[in-house]
């Protein structure tokens, strides 16, 4: 799938998975850029048919909602939303 | 423009008539106006995209009659903001968000997942739900509405909600 990197101090395996449309999802991403931490993250709606089906499987395997954003960390804890307070509280 | 192209001019045209069709009917848009734009931004790519003005800020399926639930304004809408203050995008919130008295929440999704809805579009539940809703009636106008709950602020007079008492 297809995914950005965004360089920056290292607190794990964080993957974001976001829309290219959502407030809350740009405010997610900017978060991360505050805290200056490295992240990997993907549009799910400008990803082909085919990758867009493989990346809303895996939201849905960490987030039943399959809603955005979705953060995840380490590939086990999993922040729904932007929970500005709980993201920060994560990776600090 | 936009990242797909969309012209200034046609985002700040649809945010204009976004905003007189929510005074008109008792709405308010969130008092960012920065985020009000992104968030109707966002709208128009929907719309160029797939043909309907889907919510920003979830994954339309590219097929209308599966997201009739989620064109904006969604079926969600007043629920979230009887509940929340909110909408799921928070371009629509509550007298108290707008005032910035209160803190505009993190609005969990209230559409059912995607499973979920497969299963309801195969079922009649989805239907028999919609028709027990409860009638809410205006003290002040008269206006009926089927619904969870009566609006914030009556469409058509401008009451506030503790004006409406249950009708049947």
């Amino acid at each position: 799938m297809q995914m950005e990197h965004v360089k920056g101090r290292r607190r794990g395996e964080i993957i974001l998975y976001a829309l290219s449309t959502c407030g809350w999802c740009a405010k997610t991403k900017n978060l991360l850029g505050e805290l200056g931490v490295e992240y990997s993250y993907t549009y799910v709606d400008r990803l082909s048919p085919a990758e867009m089906e493989d990346a809303i499987r895996e939201v849905e395997k960490y987030n039943p909602s399959g809603s955005f954003p979705t953060l995840v960390i380490d590939g086990s804890r999993v922040i729904v939303g932007f929970r500005e307070a709980e993201i920060r509280e994560a990776l600090k | 423009m936009t990242g797909e192209g969309i012209p200034d001019e046609m985002v700040d045209a649809r945010v204009e008539k976004i905003r007189k069709d929510a005074e008109d009917g008792g709405y308010i848009l969130n008092p960012d106006p920065a985020f009000v734009r992104a968030l109707v931004a966002g709208i128009c790519i929907n719309e160029q995209r797939y043909g309907y003005a889907a919510c920003p800020c979830r994954l339309a399926s590219g097929n209308r009659g599966e997201d009739l639930d989620i064109i904006c304004p969604c079926d969600y809408r007043d629920s979230d903001l009887n509940d929340y203050g909110a909408c799921y995008c928070a371009l629509y919130v509550s007298a108290g968000v707008a005032a910035g008295t209160i803190q505009a929440p993190c609005v969990p999704e209230r559409r059912p997942a995607r499973q979920e809805r497969k299963k309801m579009s195969e079922g009649s539940a989805h239907v028999s739900r919609k028709e027990s809703m409860p009638v809410w009636r205006c003290r002040v106008c008269g206006y009926l509405c089927a619904r969870e709950n009566p609006p914030l602020v009556c469409p058509i007079c401008k009451a506030s909600q503790d004006r409406f008492v249950r009708f049947m």
